[in-house]
């Protein structure tokens, strides 16, 4: 039985044409004017009124969707089924929690303006050395991109270098995020241990919870899905793209070829790991809290449930994903908690069973079918 | 417990009168009685002051009668009464207002009587001692080592001349090793106190091997200073000797620690390759990613805990029966799982994943919504707690014995049931060449299905094992399923073998390491060192070999 390699074939090609995309750039491009818009001007209880919390929802979606978009460009385009990008995810929130806390100051509960509570708590004398740094604005953006960088720069050299791929991958990236959940849980990390960072206050000297602050956030996570989803289409109908797609459908080809196939891999690894790591950074500070429990493997997993359902290998189609099964989840936890997994559960079997382009495949052979039905 | 108030003025001198004629009443009795002895030391035992009840206690053990013991208990107890009418001892059982009397000597129920009709013989703090001591010495006697073991160990907690010189008698005839290695131990450690050096220096000599904890502390103290700068030992000679001793023990101690660790860490090795052995064949023969094998696992425990709801009357053989029932419970949702799903998706080992791992969420809710959020009781039978005490400084827990033999024993008949059987072969065909197989006339589907329902009910028995060494919840399954990949992956996959050394081997550096970085730090250790294994050999400790090694 085949396992691994030439297993993924059956993928739409890359669409010179991008329709979805476009339309995709559109809406975001509407919805980061209107939603604002709605939230400040009309008065509260009117019809057009979008909540505060409407709002923060929409961004957590849309933080969600670049990461959905991360896991696309790897797996949909390059074939790495990453079981470990909420690490990525989580790393990038908690170098933003690490500001963030720095920036609480002497307003926390226990008044030490230097360490945070958690530290005081623990008895802790001073800041730990990777602490420092983090009160600076620019480091701390400068570290939500590194710290993921760095760590799928040398997870993945290792990996792809010795050639790991297929299942094996996807297993050592989900041992990779366990391991970090563990390490994270605990209390001499320096990270909050169980309890993670929350209790925010303020960004950039502006208080998180002022209408102007939250716009701003929400403004610059539409702009961060519409630039990244740019950034992955510059990539992927670029030449290195090109080279990219052919490792994913005959990797041992594209090597006789001549192409230096685990450097193609690692950058786009490491890319991939970089837009995960600001969108978790974008989530933190809305959302108002990070801990461990983001590393933890199911999430990484559902993740990739959200490309599936969209649609893997089109790059819309996962942000789509992750705002549809989301918006499911949120509705579907709220009214009938227990519900929840069964869909969840149930919608990873349907989609790999029966929906192998996802939603947006869906309505693509649709949409032909209707094409061809008219031509006749 | 009511006690019989405190005798009244009164009553002390209603005894007083009634002495005289009750031991003449007596008198004619202890004729009769087969152990006259015994009878005559109680009758003077309500007049007794407490200097004299010690003196009967040491007659009454004399006497070598099995019915002393049970008084001596009783008055331990503080349960042995004298009745007020007739001034015979009963041994009695308060219950609320009365007290069930039995007469101490014939055994024969007396009936409840009223807390003022009978007084207690009462004891103080010394004369319990006394009552210990004597307990002792005469179970000395007992036939079963088990009881005489115990008595050496009462005895050498209050040892004065007089019980030594019972214990020296008593080594001159006892066959017992462990009994006889008890009662040297005892004497030498009491020699230590002499006064005469050789004395003390033969007993530091005869304890230089002892594993007792309290033979290690009376040496360091002999061999080392006190607070004020003075040695416990005067005399040099038996300082060296005692450090000397401390050496040989200190270096005993580590070995036993050693052994200690590795059987620890084999029994945690056992749990790896436990959870880790239904893995192998489905994902390591079949190449199928099973992501819902926690479940099954959990499945399986869940089994056991519906198993004791439903006997809870033989608690100790609910396990043998809930070993079968999890192998069918779990082997059944896999081949529904291998039918339903996995089989429209061969050759497709990321969408197998997936699928899987929705089979996993839908089971960890079905479990929540049939049983509970919150995890069951799962009742460890009496065979199973406890631990087996191998000497003073290394005990094996029976769980962990136990683990140990369970897992030994399903590997070996996994391995006897791929290797001698049909259906084995059948496997392993399929699993070699599918096409080729499939022209010999081999039911692919069907051994597909088989296959997958064997891992499944494998995982369903570890199930039954982890329910008595973990917390039975829906979340069971997915604390152990990156471990149990973790294992697969760095044994080979395709390779029972390879999973039985991964696992004892993971579980030894896991033990290995805990004393130093903590368990949660031991266990990142480990995933790290997987991860970068894996980098260096991507096919596990014991790859397949041969054309279809590739994957």
């Amino acid at each position: 039985m085949p396992v691994g390699e030439g297993a993924v074939t059956d993928i739409a090609p890359v669409r010179v044409a991008d329709r979805g995309g476009r339309r995709l750039l559109l809406v975001l491009a509407v919805v980061a004017v209107l939603v604002p818009v709605l939230n400040v001007l009309p008065a509260e209880g009117s019809f057009l009124h979008v909540s505060s919390y409407s709002m923060t929802l929409i961004a957590k979606y849309m933080s969600y969707g670049m990461l959905a978009l991360a896991v696309d460009l790897i797996w949909g385009y390059c074939g790495i089924l990453s079981l470990g990008h909420g690490a990525f995810f989580a790393l990038g929130g908690y170098a933003m929690g690490m500001y963030l806390m720095r920036q609480i100051g002497a307003r926390g509960v226990y008044g030490n303006p230097l360490l945070p509570d958690f530290m005081v708590f623990l008895n802790w004398k001073e800041l730990p050395w990777f602490w420092h740094g983090f009160e600076s604005f620019p480091y701390t953006l400068a570290m939500v991109i590194l710290v993921p960088a760095m760590l799928a720069l040398v997870f993945g050299f290792l990996a792809f270098r010795s050639r790991v791929s297929g299942v094996y991958l996807s297993i050592i990236t989900q041992a990779l995020t366990y391991a970090l959940m563990l390490a994270f849980f605990r209390n001499d990390m320096g990270f909050g241990g169980n309890n993670g960072f929350t209790d925010f206050k303020d960004i950039l000297g502006f208080n998180l919870q002022a209408t102007g602050t939250r716009v701003a956030l929400f403004v610059c996570t539409t702009l961060a899905l519409g630039s990244s989803y740019r950034l992955c289409r510059y990539v992927i109908t670029s030449r290195a793209g090109r080279v990219i797609v052919a490792i994913r459908d005959a990797e041992s080809r594209a090597r006789f070829l001549g192409y230096q196939v685990e450097y193609y891999k690692l950058w786009v690894f490491v890319l991939s790991a970089i837009i995960a790591g600001i969108a978790g950074a974008l989530y933190v500070p809305q959302i108002g809290i990070i801990n461990p429990s983001e590393f933890s493997p199911v999430n990484s997993i559902e993740i990739v449930i959200w490309v599936a359902i969209g649609g893997r290998g089109t790059l819309y189609g996962a942000v789509v994903g992750a705002f549809l099964v989301n918006l499911a989840k949120t509705y579907l936890t709220g009214a009938f908690p227990s519900f929840w997994l069964y869909g969840l559960g149930g919608l990873f079997i349907v989609v790999t069973l029966f929906l192998p382009y996802g939603v947006v495949g869906v309505i693509g052979q649709w949409r032909r079918a209707r094409l061809e039905g008219s031509t006749l | 417990m009511t006690r019989t108030p405190i005798p009244t003025v009164l009553t002390i001198l209603v005894f007083l009168v009634g002495v005289g004629s009750a031991r003449a009443a007596r008198a004619g009795g202890t004729e009769a009685a087969d152990k006259p002895g015994l009878a005559s030391l109680l009758a003077q035992l309500p007049d007794a002051s407490y200097a004299d009840k010690r003196v009967l206690i040491g007659r009454m053990v004399q006497t070598q009668d099995p019915k002393v013991r049970v008084v001596l208990r009783a008055m331990l107890d503080d349960s042995l009464y004298v009745r007020a009418s007739d001034q015979r001892i009963f041994i009695g059982e308060a219950d609320q207002e009365t007290i069930h009397l039995t007469d101490a000597l014939s055994g024969q129920a007396a009936g409840a009587v009223s807390g003022d009709a009978v007084s207690l013989i009462g004891v103080n703090n010394q004369l319990r001692k006394t009552l210990r001591v004597a307990l002792a010495q005469f179970d000395l006697n007992n036939p079963d080592a088990g009881v005489r073991l115990a008595a050496v160990k009462e005895m050498l907690r209050a040892l004065n001349a007089e019980s030594q010189a019972v214990l020296r008698s008593r080594l001159g005839m006892e066959h017992d090793s462990a009994v006889r290695r008890q009662i040297k131990e005892g004497l030498a450690l009491s020699d230590l106190d002499s006064s005469d050096a050789a004395i003390r220096l033969a007993a530091v000599v005869a304890l230089s091997r002892s594993l007792n904890p309290d033979v290690y502390n009376r040496l360091s103290a002999m061999a080392g200073r006190d607070s004020d700068g003075v040695y416990g030992e005067a005399d040099p000679a038996i300082r060296a000797a005692a450090q000397a001793g401390l050496r040989v023990i200190e270096r005993y101690r580590r070995f036993y620690a050693v052994v200690q660790t590795m059987i620890y860490g084999v029994s945690e090795g056992s749990v790896f390759v436990l959870i880790a052995i239904g893995l192998a064949i489905t994902f390591g023969v079949m190449g199928v990613i099973n992501m819902a094998h926690g479940e099954l696992m959990m499945l399986g425990a869940y089994t056991t805990y519906v198993v004791q709801l439903l006997m809870p009357n033989h608690i100790g053989s609910s396990i043998l029966v809930a070993i079968p029932a999890a192998f069918l419970v779990s082997g059944a949702i896999g081949v529904a799982i291998e039918r339903g799903i996995v089989r429209h998706l061969y050759g497709r080992p990321l969408e197998t994943l997936l699928a899987t791992f929705g089979v996993s969420l839908i089971l960890q809710q079905a479990v929540r919504d049939i049983f509970s959020p919150n995890n069951r009781p799962v009742i460890t039978p009496d065979w199973l707690a406890g631990s087996l005490q191998i000497n003073d400084v290394l005990a094996i827990t029976y769980n962990r014995l136990y683990i140990i033999i369970f897992t030994i024993a399903l590997f070996l008949a996994l391995l006897t049931l791929l290797k001698r059987t049909r259906l084995g072969l059948d496997v392993r065909a399929v699993s070699q060449n599918r096409e080729m197989a499939k022209a010999m006339g081999v039911r692919t589907a069907w051994v597909d299905a088989l296959t997958f329902g064997l891992g499944s009910g494998i995982a369903g028995i570890a199930g039954v094992a982890l329910s008595q060494l973990t917390n039975v919840g829906p979340n069971l399954g997915q604390s152990y399923i990156v471990d149990s990949f973790m294992v697969v992956v760095f044994g080979g996959v395709g390779n029972l073998w390879g999973t039985e050394v991964s696992g004892n081997a993971l579980g030894v550096v896991n033990k290995l390491l805990e004393p130093y970085a903590g368990a949660v730090l031991a266990k990142i250790f480990v995933l790290v060192f997987l991860i970068l294994f894996i980098q260096w050999k991507p096919r596990g400790l014991f790859p397949q070999k041969g054309r279809n090694a590739g994957g």
